[in-house]
C-alpha cells in the first residue's frame, strides 16, 4: 500500500501546489500508516521533497511535451506498481486535465477542490468546495483508489522531513491521441493559478488605457494581474484574465480588488482567497461585506500612493 | 464520419466532408449564477426554493460552437442531460437555441462518474463524432464528465477548450494553460470540456420566438439509465463561515493597510 502524489514542474522547479500536494500526501500518509510516493518527470531536486515528507521518487526522464493521455497513463503505472489507494494531484489546469482519464482508468471515485485533510479515512470522506465556493460539501469516496484534487493554498505547506530514495521509472506505451502543436505562455509573469497575490480591476478603471497602474501594482508586489468579466468582454484585457464563476477560480493569500462592485459571480469564484482588499468609489459596494480590509476611495489616487509606499515598504523590509 | 457507413461511402469514393458530423452536446441543469446557496433536511439536500435553473454557463458556450458547426458545415446537434422531469425546461431552451433533438435519461444526477457513464451509452448508441462537454457544471464544480466519457470511448480529449475549428476527421484545439494556451491536433472521434472563448460572449444564442414554436415539435425522449454504482456520495453540506466585519482604512493613510497586510495578515 502507499500513497501516490503527482508533482508538477515549472521550468524545472516544483511548483508550489506541487508541495502542497505533497504536505497533503504525507498527512494521508501518516493516517494511514503508510508510505509517501511521488510521480516526477524530470526531476533534478529530490530532496527538497523529502522535506514534504516524500519517501520515494518515481523519475520519468521524458523529452516530450506533457498530454494528459500520457500523464495519466503514466500514473496508472505508478499506482500499479506501488499498490497506491489514494492518489493526489492539485488543481491545476494539468492536474485537472488528467485526473478524469486517471478516474476512468482505474474505475476510482474523484473528488477535487479539496479543502481540508479527510475528517476520516474508514470511511474515507473528504470537504471539498461546491457551488463555486458558494459552499463545502463533505463527501464520501467508496472506490478501492481514491483520486483527490486540492484546491491551491488551502492545506498549505507542511515541513516533514524524512529519507527519500529516488528511482528512475520506466514507461510502457506511452502515447497520445493530441499532438501538441504549439505553447504560447508568457515566462516572465506569474499565473493567476500559482500566484501568492493577484491584483485584479474592474470597470471602474474606465478603459484599457488605465491598466499601467494595475500592472505596476502587481510587478511590485510579484502578483499576477486580473480582471472582472465585463472587462474582458468589453477587449480591456485578455479573456485568460477574467476571474470568478465562469472565468478562472482564484485561491491566493492575497486578492486585490480595484473598481470591482463585487458581483456574485465575481465574489463565487474569488472568495475562497485568505486576505482580500477592496478599493472603490462606492462604500455600498457589496465587496465591501465580502472583504478584510477596505479603502473607500478613488483608485486613480489611491493606486498611484499604494505602489509609492510599498516600494519603500520593499526596499525597507529587503 | 468514422461510422461504417460513412467508411463504405468512403470506399465507393464519395468525399467524407460532404458528410454530415454528428454533434451530441451534454448539458447540465444548474442553479442560476445568482442563486443563493441553501441546504434543507438537516444539510444534507440542496434547497431549490426559490432557485431558477440555466443550462450550465459552460455548456451553452459549447452550445453555441455547435450551432455554428450546424450553419456553416452543415452538422447535426443533439443534446442530452441525465437528470429527472424537472431539466425538461432547460433542454427545450437548448432545442430553441437550435439543436435537433433531445434526449433525457432519467435518473438524478448524483455522481459524476455514474453521470459520464449515462452519457457514455448515449455516445456510443448515436456514433457521435464530436461530444461537446462543460469543463465543469457550475453546481458542483466535478469537472470529470467530458474526460470519462472520452476515456470510455477511447476518444481524444480536449479539456479547457477555448477554440475548436474542424475539417473532415481532423480538430485543432486551443486549450487553456495555466499562465497561456496550447494548440492541439487530433482526429475526431473527440469528446471536449468546453467553456468561455468557444464563442464570444456577444454571440451566445438566445432563443428567439420562432425557436421557442420550433422547440415544442422537437423530439425529446426520454430513457430510462443503467443500474449505475455512484462512486462518491455527498454526505452533508456547510456554508462558509460568516465574515468578521470589514477593516476600512483611510484613503490619506496607506501606511495602515501597508501595516495591516504586513503585520496582521502576513500576507505581504
Ligand atoms: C451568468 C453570469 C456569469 C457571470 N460570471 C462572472 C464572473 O465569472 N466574473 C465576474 O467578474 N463577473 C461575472 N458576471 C458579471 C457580474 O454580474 C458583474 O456584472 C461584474 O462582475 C461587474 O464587474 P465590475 O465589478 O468590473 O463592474 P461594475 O459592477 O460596473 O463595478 C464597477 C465598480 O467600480 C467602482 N468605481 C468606479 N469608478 C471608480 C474609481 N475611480 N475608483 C474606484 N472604484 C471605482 C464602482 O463604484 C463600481 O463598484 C457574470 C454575470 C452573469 C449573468
Amino acid at each position: 500500500m502507499s500513497v501516490l502524489v503527482y508533482i508538477e514542474s515549472e521550468n524545472g522547479t516544483f511548483k508550489k501546489s506541487a508541495l502542497e500536494v505533497a504536505s497533503y500526501g504525507r498527512c494521508v500518509a501518516n493516517s494511514l500508516n503508510t508510505s509517501l510516493c511521488a510521480l516526477v518527470f524530470n526531476s533534478k531536486d529530490n530532496a527538497t521533497l523529502g522535506a514534504y515528507g516524500v519517501n520515494k521518487v518515481l523519475n520519468v526522464e521524458s523529452t516530450h511535451p506533457f498530454t494528459a493521455e500520457a500523464h495519466s497513463n503514466a500514473l496508472k503505472q505508478a499506482v500499479d506498481k506501488e499498490q497506491s489507494t489514494v492518489v493526489i494531484l492539485s488543481n491545476s489546469a494539468n492536474s485537472k486535465y488528467l485526473a478524469p482519464l486517471l478516474a476512468s482508468d482505474l474505475k476510482a471515485g474523484y473528488v477535487p477542490n479539496v479543502v481540508e485533510a479527510p475528517s476520516s479515512t474508514s470511511p474515507f470522506v473528504v470537504k471539498r468546495s461546491v457551488f463555486s465556493n458558494k459552499a463545502f460539501c463533505n463527501t464520501e469516496i467508496s472506490t478501492p483508489i481514491k483520486i483527490i484534487g486540492i484546491s491551491n493554498n488551502a492545506f498549505g505547506l507542511v515541513e516533514q522531513v524524512v529519507d527519500i530514495t529516488t528511482e528512475a521509472f520506466e514507461l510502457e506505451n506511452i502515447s497520445s491521441k493530441i499532438r501538441v502543436e504549439g505553447v504560447d505562455k508568457a515566462t516572465d509573469k506569474v499565473s493567476i493559478a500559482d500566484a501568492d497575490i493577484v491584483v485584479s480591476a474592474g470597470r471602474g478603471l474606465k478603459g484599457p488605457e488605465n491598466w499601467g497602474m494595475i500592472e505596476e501594482l502587481a510587478d511590485v508586489l510579484g502578483a499576477a494581474t486580473a480582471c472582472s468579466k465585463p472587462v474582458s468582454d468589453l477587449g480591456w484585457r485578455p479573456h485568460s484574465e477574467h476571474v470568478g464563476q465562469t472565468g478562472k477560480p482564484v485561491a491566493t493569500n492575497l486578492y486585490i480588488a480595484i473598481g470591482i462592485s463585487g458581483a456574485i459571480q465575481h465574489l463565487a469564484g474569488v472568495n475562497s482567497s485568505k486576505t482580500k482588499v477592496v478599493i472603490n468609489t462606492d462604500p455600498e459596494a457589496p465587496f465591501f461585506k465580502a472583504a478584510d480590509y477596505g479603502i473607500v476611495g478613488d483608485a486613480f489616487e489611491v493606486v498611484p500612493k499604494l505602489i509609492e509606499k510599498l516600494r519603500a515598504f520593499k526596499t525597507q523590509n529587503a | 464520419m468514422h461510422s461504417k457507413f460513412n467508411f463504405f461511402l468512403y470506399f465507393r469514393g464519395i468525399d467524407k466532408t460532404t458528410q454530415t458530423m454528428k454533434i451530441l452536446v451534454c448539458i447540465s441543469h444548474v442553479p442560476d449564477t445568482t442563486s443563493k446557496i441553501n441546504f434543507t433536511n438537516d444539510n444534507t439536500g440542496f434547497d431549490t426554493t426559490g432557485v431558477q435553473f440555466v443550462i450550465n454557463p459552460n455548456d451553452e458556450f459549447g452550445l453555441t460552437r455547435a450551432m455554428w458547426f450546424k450553419e456553416r458545415q452543415n452538422a447535426t446537434v443533439d443534446v442530452v442531460n441525465v437528470g429527472g422531469p424537472e431539466t425538461e425546461p432547460t433542454l427545450r431552451k437548448a432545442l430553441a437555441i437550435g439543436a435537433d433533438a433531445a434526449i433525457r435519461v432519467n435518473t438524478p444526477a448524483t455522481d459524476g462518474f455514474a453521470v459520464a457513464q449515462e452519457l457514455t451509452k448515449i455516445a456510443k448508441e448515436g456514433d457521435y463524432d464530436l461530444i461537446i462537454a462543460g469543463r465543469e457544471s457550475i453546481d458542483y464544480n466535478g469537472g470529470m464528465v467530458p474526460g470519462i466519457i472520452a476515456s470510455n470511448l477511447k476518444a481524444s480529449f480536449v479539456n479547457n477548450c477555448i477554440q475548436l475549428d474542424i475539417e473532415g476527421d481532423n480538430a485543432t484545439a486551443v486549450r487553456e494553460i495555466d499562465g497561456g494556451k496550447e494548440t492541439l491536433n487530433t482526429t475526431l472521434p473527440l469528446v471536449i470540456g468546453g467553456q468561455k472563448g468557444l464563442v464570444e460572449e456577444s454571440d451566445l444564442k438566445i432563443p428567439n420566438m420562432r425557436g421557442i414554436m420550433m422547440a415544442r415539435k422537437k423530439p425529446l425522449t426520454v430513457l430510462e439509465p443503467n443500474e449505475n454504482q455512484d462512486f462518491t456520495t455527498s454526505i452533508s453540506f456547510e456554508k462558509p463561515e460568516p465574515k468578521g466585519a470589514i477593516k476600512l482604512v483611510d484613503a490619506e493613510n496607506i501606511d495602515e493597510l501597508i501595516n495591516l497586510l504586513h503585520n496582521e495578515a502576513k500576507v505581504i
